[in-house]
């Protein structure tokens, strides 16, 4: 499965597809395009430990499987510590000459729920052991795969079905947990957000988070137009609007240092990403604006780190 | 030569799985198994072995970091107990499912509630249907022999499935006594290094843990279960060659003073060792009784279990765990694959031995007199218990 490299620029992009045709995902989905990217910048010398969720599913159907790639998945929860496994397991095989020495890339994989919680324990645990992995983040803000149901990664004001908008709800009424800043409280060398309407800016992301020597973390937005209910063909411009507003803005923390991948002089009005998607149709002027409030605080908090790291 | 030393069961676990080099052990420290994994770190630190000690967060990470050292083709080792087997409980039967040949030892421990640290079998009887190989040591150097043979069944090719070994907490796992260790040498001859055939490698990429729609998951499930009973083939020839290199035998089931006896007791674990004294006394005075235990729990060993017992008239089961509103999981077993043999031995259930309460001699003879009145009135009542203080609440007369 040799891929030719292609130039973008200064990029280098291979034609190589570790992901096959023929997988399961909902037609526009964001996640299935930024694992395609993710796996372009990963290369082949990996093993992917993915956990229970969307990816898992669409790709891994008994006798099917669309992973070029030497992958394992056993549980929900357990992902991050299945990594701490492999990557014990193969240094010391190396080290013992069982194996031939070379650079394996350990990758684990899982969505926003078997990351913010379920799986938080076992990230926490191998972040603080220090492996030497890539975490990457698939985050569609909600339990997409059982239906779309609430997790401590779905935004303010989003309808969910197990918090759903009604008569006395808005749907969800807690912020976004930061998992970055979790990330980042473990001193972990290297942790980024990413979404797949930047295409470049996430595969370099993914490359430098691959080579880094230690724990690295990625949190990857992931568009999904079943779950946030929008057309499929807006996906690209729903993932754009999200960084161009602020609500997720592009950013890397280099052992501690934070720095804007994408810098704006002026963000576009929260109302523009909120409009177009269906989980949010229920929001009044009012709730749009305290949203906008908050996204206007967040940012100047980001960049005020940065300031601080440039400084 | 091998050398006979003073160890604790706990060590000579560890012992037993430094003499089979492993390559990663994760474990989290729960009473009463912690000397295991203490030992391991010990000897990993001191460099006596060389492996990846990892110190996860959970047991349920411990498992799942052996499933992820075991897919790269790790020799994998952990140990846990009570509370710890019940958080790792979903992990416990992926390993059987993916046949990662994983070895854990179980320091056996009662569950909570109330908490209790101290041994029963209420943890191993939980995870009786994981899939996973199982067998129960009776003192310390069966707690080392099986250990060891664990590697060598769990990883031949044509078992491939993980293996517990069962040993009592505190009563076996913080006790001292002699056991023989082996030379390297003879290890080395027992147990061959382990080549897993399926390892994670990017230059032949495999999908381990894909998931199974209705339309498969049968088949996959099934297939499982005939090549986990194929496995008890390998387990007797384990034992067979374990007994011509080292000279001990090992049997499905463990008879002790059992020709002729029309009364049979059924033991598990360590207290078959205080059980051996009453049958000496009763039959140095002329009874017809004599002991068995379970050595392989699973696969069940059918064939010969129902050998063993086929001359008794009577079989008493003593239980150191409650299924609630059943009773004894083991009796419940037992009396299940006697039920269509003819003739076949009146069964009896009693438990006891529960949250580390000790089971006694005279527990014992209680248990013996007790279980032939069962067994004469034929009445069965719902609960038999020895050693519980039944006036205080109300079970007993």
């Amino acid at each position: 499965m040799e891929g030719k490299t292609i130039k973008f620029g200064k990029n280098l992009v291979t034609t190589r597809e570790s992901l096959a045709p023929g997988h399961n995902f909902c037609a526009g989905c964001g996640e299935a395009l930024a694992l395609r990217l993710a796996l372009k910048a990963l290369g082949e010398n990996v093993i992917i430990a993915n956990a229970t969720g969307c990816i898992e599913i669409c790709t891994s159907p008994l006798p099917y499987t669309s992973w070029r790639l030497p992958w394992m998945h056993t549980l929900f929860e357990n992902t991050a510590a299945e990594i701490s496994g492999v990557e014990a397991g193969l240094n010391i095989l190396m080290k013992k000459g069982k194996i031939p020495q070379r650079d394996i890339k350990c990758i684990a994989i899982a969505g926003d729920g078997g990351t913010s919680d379920i799986g938080i324990q076992a990230l926490s645990g191998a972040f603080e052991r220090r492996h030497n992995f890539l975490y990457l983040c698939f985050d569609n803000e909600a339990y997409m795969n059982t239906g779309i149901q609430r997790s401590s990664a779905t935004p303010y004001g989003a309808s969910t079905t197990t918090a759903p908008a009604g008569k006395f709800s808005i749907g969800q009424i807690t912020e976004k947990k930061n998992m970055v800043a979790i990330a980042v409280a473990h001193d972990i060398p290297y942790a980024a957000t990413a979404c797949h309407s930047y295409p470049f800016d996430l595969m370099n992301k993914v490359k430098k988070g691959a080579g880094i020597k230690g724990p690295a973390y990625i949190h990857i937005l992931s568009c999904c137009p079943t779950g946030w209910r929008y057309p499929s063909n807006l996906t690209i411009e729903v993932g754009r609007l999200a960084v161009e507003t602020g609500i997720f803005p592009l950013y890397e923390v280099d052992d501690g240092q934070y720095k804007l991948s994408i810098a704006r002089p002026k963000l576009k009005p929260v109302e523009e990403y909120l409009k177009l998607q269906g989980r949010f149709r229920h929001l009044s002027d009012e709730e749009i604006k305290k949203i906008q409030g908050k996204t206007d605080r967040k940012y100047a908090k980001l960049r005020a780190k940065v300031a601080a790291s440039a400084a | 030569m091998s050398k006979r030393v003073a160890l604790e069961a706990s060590f000579a676990v560890a012992e037993a799985a430094r003499m089979a080099d492993v390559d990663v052990t994760a474990a989290y420290p729960i009473t009463p198994q912690t000397h295991i994994p203490e030992r391991l770190a010990e000897m990993v630190a001191d460099g006596e072995l060389d492996a990846a000690y990892i110190p996860v967060e959970s047991e349920h990470s411990a498992m799942s970091a052996c499933l992820g050292a075991a897919a790269v083709g790790a020799r994998t080792f952990t140990a846990t107990a009570g509370q710890g087997l019940e958080l790792m409980h979903e992990v416990v039967y992926v390993a059987s499912s993916m046949r990662y040949p994983i070895v854990m030892a179980v320091c056996n421990r009662a569950l909570s509630a109330p908490l209790s640290v101290w041994g029963d079998h209420s943890d191993a009887m939980a995870v009786r249907d994981t899939g996973w190989i199982q067998v129960f040591c009776q003192n310390n150097q069966e707690a080392f022999d099986l250990t060891l043979w664990a590697f060598r069944v769990g990883e031949d090719p044509k078992v491939l499935f993980p293996v517990m070994v069962h040993l009592d907490g505190f009563t076996l796992s913080h006790v001292t006594e002699p056991v023989i260790l082996p030379e390297q040498s003879e290890v080395d001859r027992f147990l061959p290094k382990f080549q897993y055939l399926f390892a994670l490698n990017p230059d032949k990429p495999m999908t381990h843990g894909a998931f199974g729609p209705p339309e498969i998951y049968s088949e996959a499930k099934i297939a499982q279960e005939v090549a986990f009973r194929k496995s008890k083939e390998i387990i007797l020839q384990g034992w067979n060659e374990f007994g011509n290199i080292f000279g001990r035998h090992y049997f499905p089931v463990e008879q002790y003073r059992t020709a002729g006896a029309k009364t049979l007791l059924l033991t598990m674990g360590s207290s078959t060792e205080t059980a051996k004294i009453v049958i000496d006394e009763r039959r140095d005075k002329g009874e017809a009784i004599g002991l068995i235990s379970l050595r392989l729990w699973r696969p069940f060993p059918f064939e010969e279990f129902r050998q063993i017992v086929k001359g008794a008239e009577t079989l008493i089961v003593l239980d150191r765990c409650i299924s609630s509103g059943m009773g004894g999981p083991v009796f419940s077993e037992v009396r299940s694959a006697l039920y269509n043999e003819v003739p076949k031995p009146k069964v009896v259930n009693i438990i006891g031995g529960l949250g580390g309460r000790d089971i006694s001699e005279n527990d014992f003879e209680y248990v013996i007199d007790r279980s032939r009145e069962i067994a004469k009135q034929g009445s069965e009542k719902m609960l038999e218990t020895v050693g519980v203080r039944g006036k205080m609440i109300g079970i007993r007369g």
